[in-house]
């Protein structure tokens, strides 16, 4: 069953795939993202369900401002888009291209989250505190959630940053990079749809 | 010499003691799952002959409202989340690694930490009673009556609960799905899977897809509960029934994330003792499969009293009566493997084989209750009590019973004794329809169900009796169950073959004991029930895939058992920003508890572990050793 | 009413829970003795998908004792039966029979959800006995009492009610959590949700009275949330909405009444129940207090209950939310019990006509 991948002419092309470990962690990963999916979007359905019960405070159109939100999205997509480019250098076993690409997107990320603290702080200056309404309640949790899984993905970025920060790309590691990007994708992915049904929903009204 | 054999002997206990706590061992987990599953059992059990002998009279005095809505609560919930999950999951782990033929899970560490996780959420939730009571909503918890206005302080022991112990199921399905899918020994296609394997795994996506909309659900009440979120006050314009919608989206699924390994478990135990394979095996995989898809169509059935309208209600009625149909093949599927079949009745087969037309009973029941209008009568009476104790003791019980005394020599080296086995399941058997049968007619003649005491003169007073004797029965059938365990432990016979019911599995080719690492070489499987193929095509063993070569086997580590730790704390913490008042802040128990948690997590990720490997010397001396 | 042959026909599988059931109380309650329309098209659907569902069990439970009784296996038999796949065609059977099954159930669930669904109350009900227009109540469901407000402006207390032969229309909503709307004998249930309104219609053949019963649960008390539908004939039912919705009159200058009216208003009783159109229904509504068998929905009507009950509410109805009077003086409360006794609005004959024999009560408070 173990797997004994051959080292002699350098890395494999696809180092996070090569072991047995590897791939189960792969696939493991998948099947946890899946459920977090599911997570979400019973998240997304209680915001739905709720984003008129505003219980006479402020509305979603008298709160949200376009220009700040187009900002963040762009800074989440960009971040995503470096990761990507961060796995393509591990593939050409681009060691420092990689780190590099890596840090840039935990530099995105922070500047995401910046941009959310200041966001929910001008919210709350505006009278939509966390208890005033259903709909402020769901708001907060659906798009705090996000944040805060923005925050662990950064976390666990950074640690394996600084853990690995001499070491170059091996079979070990290789799987813990590729998770942690995939984890990034899907923290964007999620985003997008914040977007679409908290943002654009909430100001076009639909 | 006796000082010094009194260190060997404290150094060894001591050994012993850390070797459970620190172990990664599939076997080794899938028997602590066993352990716990069955004290949360006889804990729930309790409490149930206890609110039956509340019943057994009318305008009793023997519970009070309060006490009583807590041990419904506590049952309800113990028995789902705290037995049958990880009793079943007790067998999903030391059974599917053998039946595929893998050394192990596929992430050994996690499978500890499911473990230790889901014991300590269960733990959590236990201690309650020491803190001014126990949750008391109903294991269904609706909002409002279990939201920050109504609910008392055990419904934050519940949610939070809850919800550490759901983390723990969670990482454990993940863990089996990928097991399942990529640890297959060479030659085990997914058609040639045993059929409990497959079951395990399409339970495991259900739970995968189930827990999390609970682990949602439960998130929101604990905000609500906690930090005064508004999602379920309709005065700040919240919705009452959301709740139910994401309690019930997790609920069917979870009455099939329990029954689906049940049915695995009977699609195992039926064959062997018939000595005739699996009739129509395909049909059952994809009956299977079926039933798992429409269980997530079907939550609204819970609901047709909420008043959602007709269309949704017709809907829903149809789809429901739909699950019938692949329920239905199953039925017929075992039946058939019967006819035709050698069938020799120990216990295990009694119970096996008595799961089938006890199951129709709750099946029938089943559709039933889906034609809405007629649902209108049933729904929240005795009726449902009785229809899902049908399908839940009638079915997962029976088949969890069924896998013990089938297992159970694999697992502990010994048989448990047959005479007292016989005599456990004619008591436990009649004791279980004179319990649930007459509640079918109580709920009819107007008794509704979670009710602590009825009015004399109702024409309820001798059911409710028949029903309260028929619990005594039953428990006394697990008292000789009990006391079969402890008997058979030190007086059966050792087992010594691998193979003591002339099986089918791969399981059964292992050596008893089973060596840590399962297979000395993989087996090559040529055939659904490769053990039996063998032994009609070749000459009763099986072929090896690889040659004699050094194994890789993982660490133990302690980091689990210290996670579960963590997240106890973490979570009393938690439930102590509720306590009027609390001896310390409740941020001197998170906080430690949050460190504790992540701190490990962190330690797990940083430090690397290679594990270890048996060499080819070592195994061969084992081998000799076992054989 | 049912003909002579569909009687019989549920008689059948029946009989044997009859048996059982002729002990009851004269309070109308089992659903296998219907009372309603509603009621009658559940029984009998009930009984058609059981004749529907004893096919299935009739097949599985013979296969399954042949089996067990054909098929053993003989003592040191050790070859190995003939080894069988499987049959495309007996899975196609019992998949395709069973559908058919099915489909005799599905039909009229479709057709009774609609039925069920269309709750606007009928000038002659749906068995054209009735006179009048039709009658709808708003319910609201407190922990642990029923409230029932009248069209016509007045509001009675966990007893509801209603013209005979006409189809009346409930509109429910919750007070604090869910409850649900219950009575078995005249038809299906519906859940009383807060800040949601739900409809439900009900309809009985005879005058009598209707035990009720909340179905989902509401707290320690929830099963002691018990009421009564009174079903009169239309004129006995107009006349009781009369004097409903009319102003009870005060009780007259000097007398042991007057004075507990007295105590009435200054223990704050009237803070929250109700007399006529004065305080509000934080609890429930005492305009016809004395008309009832019970307090509470559960205790026997009587002086000495009455007075226990004010005394300490909890040991009756654990966790309902009535302030105890522990300490009210013996005076007070006799001129009190003297008031509460007064609250008669004129009762119908019908209601005295169905006498219970009280067994079905609680005579003892609940918890010490």
């Amino acid at each position: 069953m173990a797997d004994h991948v051959d080292m002699t002419k350098g890395l494999p092309s696809n180092p996070e795939k090569a072991t047995l470990e590897g791939r189960n962690k792969f696939l493991g990963f998948w099947i946890f993202l899946s459920g977090e999916t599911i997570m979400f979007a019973t998240f997304f359905g209680a915001f739905l369900g709720l984003r008129e019960g505003t219980a006479g405070g402020p509305t979603a159109e008298e709160l949200f401002q376009l220009p700040l939100v187009f900002i963040m999205t762009m800074l989440l997509l960009t971040s995503s888009l470096t990761s990507v480019l961060a796995m393509y250098a591990m593939k050409r076993n681009n060691f420092k291209a990689m780190m590099i690409w890596m840090s840039t997107t935990v530099l995105l990320g922070l500047a995401f989250l910046g941009l959310e603290i200041y966001e929910f702080v001008e919210y709350v200056h505006h009278g939509l505190g966390y208890t005033t309404s259903a709909f402020g309640s769901s708001f907060y949790t659906l798009v705090g959630l996000h944040g805060a899984h923005v925050v662990f993905g950064l976390a666990w970025i950074s640690t394996l940053l600084i853990r690995y920060a001499k070491s170059g790309i091996t079979l070990t590691n290789a799987p813990k990079f590729y998770v942690a990007s995939l984890y990034w994708h899907f923290i964007d992915v999620v985003w997008v749809f914040i977007f679409t049904v908290v943002y654009l929903m909430g100001i076009g009204g639909a | 010499m006796a000082d010094y054999s009194a260190i060997i002997k404290e150094k060894k206990d001591k050994s012993v003691l850390m070797d459970w706590l620190t172990t990664v061992d599939h076997k080794k987990l899938g028997v602590m799952y066993l352990i716990a599953g069955t004290l949360f059992f006889l804990k729930a059990g309790l409490m149930a002959v206890f609110m039956r002998i509340q019943l057994m009279f009318p305008e009793s005095n023997f519970l009070d409202g309060q006490t009583y809505n807590e041990f419904i609560t506590m049952h309800g919930t113990i028995m789902l989340f705290l037995a049958a999950t990880p009793l079943l999951f007790a067998f999903m782990n030391y059974i599917i690694p053998l039946q595929i033929g893998a050394r192990d899970v596929a992430f050994p560490f996690v499978n500890a930490l499911g473990f230790w996780i889901f014991f300590f959420g269960g733990l959590l939730l236990s201690v309650s009673w020491f803190f001014g009571g126990a949750p008391d909503a109903g294991w269904t918890a609706y909002v409002p009556l279990s939201a920050g206005d109504y609910g008392h302080l055990g419904m934050d022991f519940y949610v939070i609960g809850l919800q550490i112990s759901g983390i723990g199921t969670l990482i454990s399905a993940i863990n089996f799905i990928v097991t399942i899918v990529n640890m297959r020994a060479p030659g085990m296609t997914m058609m040639r899977m045993p059929l409990f394997c497959w079951t395990s795994l399409v339970t495991s996506l259900l739970i995968v897809f189930a827990f999390t909309p609970l682990a949602a659900g439960l998130a929101l009440l604990m905000l609500d509960r906690l930090f005064g979120a508004q999602f379920f006050s309709p005065d700040s314009g919240g919705n009452a029934v959301l709740w139910q919608h994401i309690f019930w989206i997790f609920g069917h699924p979870e009455v099939y994330i329990l029954v689906l390994p049940a049915f695995g478990i009977i699609s195992e135990v039926i064959p062997a003792f018939s000595r005739k394979r699996l009739f129509g095996y395909t049909a059952m995989v994809f009956a299977t499969l079926i039933i798992a898809f429409l269980g997530f169509m079907v939550w609204v059935h819970h609901m047709f009293t909420v008043g959602i309208g007709p269309v949704t209600n017709s809907v829903f009625a149809i789809a429901t009566m739909a699950i019938g149909i692949p329920t239905g093949i199953k039925i017929f599927n075992w039946l058939f493997t019967m006819w035709g079949g050698k069938l020799t009745f120990n216990t295990a087969m009694l119970c096996a084989s008595s799961f089938v037309p006890t199951f129709v009973l709750g099946g029938v029941t089943g559709v039933m209750l889906s034609m809405v209008p007629v649902d209108y009568l049933y729904h929240d009476t005795y009726f449902v009590v009785a229809h899902f104790h049908y399908i839940i003791v009638g079915g997962i019980v029976l088949g969890l019973l069924a896998g013990l005394y089938y297992w159970y020599p694999k697992m502990f080296g010994h048989h448990l004794n047959e005479k007292l086995g016989m005599l456990m399941f004619w008591m436990f058997y009649i004791g279980f329809h004179m319990t649930f049968f007459v509640q079918h007619i109580l709920g009819l003649i107007g008794m509704p169900r979670r009710v602590y005491t009825y009015l004399e003169g109702q024409g309820m007073d001798t059911m409710n009796l028949i029903s309260s004797i028929g619990a005594f029965l039953m428990s006394a059938g697990i008292i000789v169950l009990v006391i079969n365990i402890v008997y058979s432990a030190l007086k059966s016979e050792r087992v010594v073959v691998s193979d003591p019911w002339d099986a089918r599995t791969l399981e059964w080719s292992t050596p008893t004991p089973i060596p840590e690492y399962n297979f000395a070489q993989v087996p090559q499987v040529r055939s659904l029930d490769p053990l039996f193929y063998e032994k009609i095509h070749g000459d009763g063993k099986m072929k090896p895939a690889e040659p004699l070569s050094d194994i890789h086997m993982p660490n133990g580590s302690i980091l689990p058992f210290i996670i579960g730790i963590g997240m106890f704390v973490w979570g009393f913490g938690m439930i102590m920003l509720n306590m009027e008042n609390a001896i310390i802040t409740p941020y001197a128990v998170i906080i430690p508890g949050f460190l504790l948690t992540f701190g490990s997590m962190l330690v797990r990720s940083i430090k690397e572990d290679h594990g270890y490997h048996i060499t080819v010397e070592e195994l061969k001396k084992l081998e000799k050793e076992v054989s | 009413m049912m003909n002579k042959h569909t009687f019989m026909m549920r008689l059948l599988p029946l009989s044997f829970i009859l048996l059982l059931l002729s002990g009851c109380g004269e309070e109308r309650l089992t659903a296998l003795d219907p009372y309603g329309p509603q009621a009658e098209w559940i029984l009998d659907n009930l009984i058609l998908s059981l004749y529907v569902m004893a096919v299935v069990i009739i097949v599985v439970f013979a296969l399954y004792f042949i089996a067990v009784v054909k098929f053993r296996r003989k003592p040191g038999d050790n070859e190995y039966p003939k080894q069988v796949e499987g049959s495309k065609a007996l899975e196609l059977t019992w998949t395709i029979i069973p559908l058919f099954l099915l489909a005799i159930l599905a039909v009229p669930t479709i057709t009774g959800t609609y039925y069920f669904a269309d709750t606007t109350p009928q000038a002659a009900g749906s068995s054209g006995e009735g006179e009048g227009e039709g009658v709808s109540i708003n319910v609201t469901g407190h922990q642990y009492w029923w409230q029932f407000d009248y069209e016509d402006g007045f509001t009675s207390g966990n007893e509801v009610y209603i013209p005979v032969g006409e189809k009346v229309e409930f509109t429910l909503t919750a007070e604090d959590v869910i409850h649900s709307f219950w009575v078995p004998a005249l038809g299906g249930k519906i859940d009383a949700i807060p800040g949601i309104e739900n409809q439900l219609w009900l309809e009985a053949d005879e005058p009598g009275i209707y035990k009720g019963k909340c179905a989902e649960l509401c707290g320690p008390s929830h099963a002691l949330m018990d009421f009564k539908v009174v079903a009169l004939e239309r004129d006995e039912y107009n006349s009781w909405v009369e004097t409903m919705a009319s102003e009870p009159a005060e009780p007259e200058e000097n007398t042991t009444a007057s004075e507990g009216r007295q105590v009435f208003e200054d223990q704050g009783c009237i803070g929250c129940h109700a007399v006529g159109g004065q305080g509000t229904a934080q609890g429930p509504t005492l305009t016809n207090f004395a008309d009832r068998e019970t307090i509470a929905g559960v205790v026997e009507y009587n002086e000495e209950n009455l007075e226990a009950w004010i005394r300490d509410p909890q040991s009756f109805k654990q966790g309902n939310n009535m302030q105890a009077y522990p300490d009210m003086e013996d005076q007070d409360m006799d001129a009190l019990l003297e008031y509460l006794a007064s609250l008669e609005v004129e009762q119908p004959a019908l209601g005295r006509q169905v006498e219970t024999d009280g067994s079905d009560r609680i005579e003892e408070p609940q918890n010490e």
